[in-house]
């Protein structure tokens, strides 16, 4: 027992601060729901908080359908997870996963559908093709403008979001309305949805989303791309100094994130949604930020994190219906979490944590640049 | 109070930090009125901190502090500035974009009615302050436009518009050229006529013997020995400040050059701020021998060393290498052919701090074999690595507990070594060398010296830089002295006299 | 296409802008007021050294907090005291989100760009909730909005003079009271001591510690002042220009104030610019709808497909930052926490 509980010591000391701070924040959210059902037409309720995590959990582990739930909505986070944590790796902060996911969703559904009668095996690998390039182009506008002009992608990127909602939904309307139908989408992706696996809706995607963890990690942690990257986000001037090219790596590395956020759009697309109508939402933008922090920008961290949100999501249904508590509070949750990540002294007082501090350090290089000095500038 | 009573005393004052240091261990310091008091000793052994404790910017575990006999507690700079407490730091604490004015009166504004600022009257007081001291000073000047030792004056305004009885100074001179230094001594020899008691902390004897009145040398943290300056001398100091007999110059020994290995040709390079810092620089080194660069920081030597490495792209002008024209080649393209550079900033340039060694150490090499593999180098192999870091550790005495901890727990020395480590291969052509000894301890300023002279004697090519013109002079067998962006001087090492290097340093003339 | 079409159409846009500059600048001025008051929050924020990347989401909070506010009290106390105990709510919750966001940045030194994504997440997720706990249920109607000023007749009626006082005495006050507080703003920041220390805490906090300036307080102070006013931008959108609110309504106007902050050069009077050019750039988009041009510039811009112009606040926003940022120098010490060493 004492050898099982010293190798799992290491895991322990960076995975601790992550689990309390989940603990923490499904607490204060608690009190949040106590507080706010004094203002609802059923009243009062101090146990309502137990009864909506009860049906969450319910909703997201309680049956064979709740866990093939979670899996699905937990896949697009997978990569949209990675998508922030790779730019993290190298000091950049994508929140323009929400944009490049639509953009890759639209591109999966437009190709899907010009593609619905050929075989699957032919329609389903273009059209994933076709979101994975949509999203990188929509990565690569901000990368660019960052290595080049300085411009903060925190900025940029939620431009692009808001610009891609527009763009999208003026090109359903009047570029690629599908005939036939009594409001404007794209046409059916008929056989170019992805095979479903299990049940009545685990699709491929799923196995696509965890073979990508692993790809991720491999190349950040066993290539010299992935060591470029990471230099870049550790220390630009010193990768400048190694021969490395950080103008080049900031665009690259935003345009893989695009690419993996598109991919999360094309299989959300042609795993679940279908078709592409003006108003679909992507709640995998932000989530996709809290699973990345919750990961530590790290792949296996993000897999993990990435279930967990596709939990909260796949159950918060049942937790409305059932309880009435909004589903919002899946959002209030997302952000105490991010509270006591970053303010993670709270969590540890509260909890007695003594293991040291594992610090995202690229951070300080995404605020660093906050003012905008090119990370090259020097040599042009 | 009687005439005897010391205006300042320190009485056993200990500090233990965090990580385990003990910077001062029961230090005794008293200062007397109308005193300079030199503190002396080297890098690390406890001065600033001694001082930042007088301050108020830390708290001593142990120790009392009696100004004018009654014992006080000094909570922050605030408070050390109540008692009459002015401190000159080592790394000036004035705000670039604000002027001078702006910069004395910060914390003390003089306002009026709801708050806004009356920047006449406080222009008139540093007028009448700066006159006194009988040497002037621009109030409406932006700071960041002035020289380092106006920039001096400044902070030592900005002590007396507060009312300082006790001066501090940390390591004024280091950013000083020897006539500036001149006249930094005569406003301090004017302010303890004007009866202002002054501590001065140095690492630099000469300069110590010169200005104190009674010199106390710190080592490790205790105070080993207090001398008058008449009663001792280089020596002497430099063995209380060392625990040993120390030669205090490196036996450079005779050069052999060979052919010309580096050539600069008509250099013209821009700052960050795109003016012109790199006026037409010619030069060469040939192999076996080290040329140095003598220059007051900020009159673009930092940046002809970036451009002739490929960090900075010049705007004119060539560089060539063993006859190979490399102006157009990129940082690592140079590195093929063989230069390496050690920079002047290690945490900044030459280190990643949050990875471990093995990391560092292949940091300029990571896509060769046979640290990667692969189409284009593309998977790394961990074993070449660690062994290589393994070897070079152990060569270059790198002394740390284990290869698997983030080059931030090392030392500055050790850190140090690690960059050179790595930069200093066995088969190179040149070598640039960028502030090589800065904020080190004497053992690994000796070992870096060694190491570059064994480099030298190898057949290499180095080019040094250093603000430490003793460090210059003591090393190179050629030394090149720059002035606004220009070469204004050369001399051989026999020819090289401290004066005339500094004055071309000052001024860039040769005559003053 | 004959060579003079150019020309000519180059003529028509200017002839077609002054015909419609008086519909324009009422609609400029109301645009820009919660970009100038957001971007007065950032100023304030990040000359004292605090990056406020959150200014998204308090603006969102306010919003909705003085919606609530109105919402509730409209019926018992009348529209004028519902509306305005609205506002002083925003004002208030700007203010508390502002140091909740000083606490985060100042005191525990957590990353500020991960404390303002929090916050607007936070944002979303605490108005989506409570307006579908709440506000949604009750089916109820707005929460009464205030009443703009009217110019008294025989002062409109002025020639020249009139008009224009008109135009801008006829928004509501929260946009009548940004130009007050870009001024103060300016004036206090470049001529007050508290401006000053401000400034010397942005730049070099450890300069500003040692003498005897106290860097936290400094911090505190100006980043809950800024959000207050962030606060009063949200007022403005749910209490002042509509009367409702929607989730999200703020669209991406914490971060365009951000853009008007670096575009301004960290100035007060330098980011009202900002926000008047980026609100000029949305008040073309509305205008062109509203009143279109005649002939052939009319055929060319109905031929723009409509969304470049619902676009081009955030397109230009982009443009503007890649071709300004680098070229102004931020306060030095901007998003760096600052830590006091040695003290035990």
């Amino acid at each position: 027992m004492r050898r099982v509980r010293a190798t799992l010591a290491p895991t322990w000391a960076v995975a601790s601060i992550p689990v309390y701070s989940i603990v923490l924040a499904f607490a204060v959210a608690a009190i949040v729901v106590i507080v706010s059902s004094a203002f609802t037409e059923t009243g009062f309720d101090p146990l309502l908080p137990l009864k909506a995590y009860g049906s969450l959990f319910a909703g997201a582990f309680g049956s064979g359908n709740g866990i093939a739930n979670t899996l699905v909505a937990a896949a697009p986070l997978m990569f949209g997870g990675l998508a922030v944590g790779l730019g993290l790796k190298a000091g950049l902060f994508n929140i323009g996963v929400a944009g490049q996911f639509l953009v890759g969703a639209f591109a999966a559904a437009v190709t899907g559908s010009s593609l619905a009668n050929a075989p699957t095996i032919v329609g389903a690998p273009l059209a994933i093709l076709a979101g994975a390039a949509a999203g990188a182009a929509y990565g690569f506008i901000p990368g660019y403008l960052k290595a080049r002009t300085g411009a903060h992608e925190v900025v940029t990127t939620i431009m692009l979001n808001n610009a891609a909602v527009l763009l999208l939904t003026w090109a359903v309307n009047d570029l690629v309305r599908a005939p036939g139908f009594s409001f404007p989408r794209t046409g059916d992706i008929g056989q170019s949805a992805l095979p479903i696996l299990a049940g009545r809706n685990l699709h491929l995607g799923i196995a696509f989303a965890v073979s990508s963890i692993f790809v991720i990690r491999w190349v950040l942690d066993r290539t010299t791309l992935g060591f470029e990257i990471r230099t870049v986000g550790a220390n630009p001037n010193a990768a400048r100094y190694a021969g490395m090219r950080p103008v080049f790596i900031t665009a690259l590395t935003m345009t893989l994130s695009g690419l993996l956020a598109g991919l999360a759009g094309a299989i959300q697309m042609l795993g679940v949604i279908g078709f592409y109508a003006p108003g679909i939402t992507a709640s995998v933008g932000f989530d996709s930020i809290a699973v990345a922090l919750l990961g530590r920008s790290d792949p296996i961290g993000i897999l993990f994190a990435a279930v967990l949100f596709g939990a909260f999501r796949a159950g918060a249904p049942l937790m409305q219906i059932e309880t009435s508590v909004p589903i919002e509070v899946i959002d209030i949750i997302q952000a105490l979490v991010i509270l006591f990540l970053a303010a993670d002294l709270v969590v540890r007082r509260v909890f007695r944590v003594r293991a040291p501090k594992v610090e995202i350090t690229e951070m300080a290089t995404v605020t660093g640049s906050w003012g905008g000095t090119p990370p090259a500038s020097a040599a042009r | 109070m009687s005439e005897n009573t010391p205006v300042l005393e320190m009485r056993g004052i200990t500090k233990r930090f965090p990580t385990g240091t003990l910077a001062n261990d029961a230090i005794d310091l008293d200062l007397k009125e109308r005193e300079i008091h030199a503190l002396l000793g080297e890098n690390g052994a406890g001065k600033t901190t001694l001082m930042n404790i007088l301050y108020g910017l830390v708290t001593p575990d142990e120790g009392e502090i009696r100004i004018d006999g009654a014992p006080v507690t000094i909570h922050d700079p605030a408070d050390a500035i109540r008692r009459g407490i002015g401190m000159v730091h080592q790394h000036f604490m004035l705000v670039p974009v604000l002027t001078v004015a702006e910069n004395v009166v910060l914390g003390q504004e003089i306002t009026a009615v709801g708050g806004i600022l009356d920047m006449t009257a406080a222009e008139r007081r540093i007028r009448d302050l700066a006159d006194r001291l009988a040497f002037s000073v621009d109030p409406r000047a932006r700071v960041d436009q002035l020289s380092l030792g106006q920039q001096q004056r400044v902070e030592i305004l900005k002590a007396i518009y507060r009312g300082a009885r006790i001066l501090v100074l940390d390591e004024p001179t280091a950013v000083l050229t020897p006539q500036e230094t001149h006249e930094i001594f005569d406003v301090l020899r004017r302010l303890r006529e004007e009866g202002t008691s002054i501590i001065f902390i140095s690492h630099k004897l000469d300069e110590v013997l010169d200005i104190a009145d009674r010199i106390t040398v710190i080592r490790r943290g205790k105070v080993v020995g207090s001398r008058r300056p008449a009663a001792t001398n280089e020596s002497e100091l430099a063995e209380l400040m060392v625990g040993r007999a120390v030669s205090l110059r490196v036996d450079r020994g005779q050069s052999h050059p060979g052919q010309v290995i580096l050539e600069v040709a008509g250099l013209r390079a821009l700052d960050d701020r795109r003016h012109e810092v790199v006026r037409g620089v010619d030069l060469t080194v040939r192999a076996g021998e080290i040329v140095g660069i003598a220059g007051v920081g900020g009159n673009g030597q930092d940046e002809l060393v970036e451009g002739i490495v490929g960090l900075r792209k010049p705007i004119a002008g060539a560089i060539r290498l063993a006859g190979r024209d490399m102006t157009r080649l990129s940082v690592d393209a140079r590195r093929d052919l063989g230069i390496a550079y050690v920079p002047a900033d290690r945490q900044r340039f030459g280190l990643v701090l949050p990875y471990r060694l093995p990391d560092n150490f292949v940091l300029t090499r990571y896509a060769e074999a046979p640290y990667a593999s692969g189409l284009g180098g593309f998977v790394r192999q961990d074993r070449p690595i660690r062994s290589e870091a393994g070897r070079l550790a152990k060569e270059f005495d790198v002394r740390t507990s284990s290869l698997d901890v983030p080059a931030a727990t090392l030392s500055g020395g050790n850190q140090q070594k690690v960059v050179v480590a790595r930069e200093f291969r066995h088969d190179l052509k040149a070598l640039i060398i960028d502030q090589p000894t800065r904020g080190l301890d004497v053992g690994s300023i000796e070992f870096i010296h060694r190491q570059i002279i064994q480099r030298r004697d190898a057949g290499v090519a180095v080019l040094l830089v250093s603000a430490e013109l003793d460090e210059v002079l003591d090393l190179s067998d050629r030394i090149l002295v720059m002035y606004r962006g220009r070469v204004v001087g050369s001399f051989t090492a026999a020819e090289a006299q401290r004066e005339k290097v500094g004055l071309l340093m000052a001024t860039g003339e040769a005559r003053p | 296409m004959d060579l003079l079409a150019i020309p000519r159409l180059i003529w028509e846009l200017v002839r077609y802008l002054f015909e419609v500059l008086p519909d324009l600048l009422p609609i400029i001025l109301a645009l820009a007021t919660p970009l100038a008051l957001g971007a007065l929050c950032g100023v304030l924020c990040e000359r004292s050294g605090v990056v406020n990347i959150g200014i998204e989401g308090i603006m969102l909070m306010a919003a909705f907090f003085g919606y609530l506010t109105g919402f509730t009290l409209h019926d018992t106390l009348g529209t004028p005291v519902a509306v305005s105990l609205g506002i002083g709510v925003a004002v208030l919750t700007g203010a508390v989100l502002g140091l909740l966001h000083a606490w985060l940045t100042v005191s525990v030194r957590a990353d500020q760009i991960i404390a303002g994504t929090m916050m607007n997440i936070a944002a979303f997720g605490v108005t989506g909730y409570l307006n579908r706990l709440i506000i949604t249920p009750s089916g109820r109607g707005g929460a009464g909005v205030i009443q703009p000023f009217h110019l008294p007749e025989q002062l409109a009626s002025l020639p020249l003079i009139g008009p224009i006082l008109a135009m801008f005495l006829d928004q509501g006050p929260i946009a009548m009271s940004v130009i007050i507080f870009v001024l103060v703003t300016q004036l206090a920041l470049f001529r007050t001591r508290w401006g000053l220390r401000t400034r010397a805490v942005g730049e070099h906090p450890k300069a500003a510690d040692t003498v005897g300036i106290n860097v936290f307080r400094q911090r505190y102070m100006n980043v809950i002042a800024g959000c207050a006013i962030a606060g009063l931008a949200g007022a403005y959108l749910t209490l002042e220009s509509t009367g409702s609110f929607q989730n999200g309504m703020t669209g991406g106007r914490g971060f365009i104030a951000l853009a008007a902050v670096i575009f301004g050069r960290w100035t007060p009077i330098g980011s009202f610019l900002g926000a008047l050019l980026f609100g000029t750039a949305t008040a073309l988009g509305i205008v062109v709808n509203v009143h279109p041009a005649a002939g052939d510039l009319g055929g060319l811009m109905k031929s723009i497909p409509t969304f470049w112009y619902a676009a081009l606040p955030y397109l230009i926003t982009i443009v503007i930052l890649a071709g300004v940022v680098g070229r102004s120098t931020p306060p030095a010490a901007d998003g760096i926490p600052y830590a006091k060493e040695g003290k035990t």
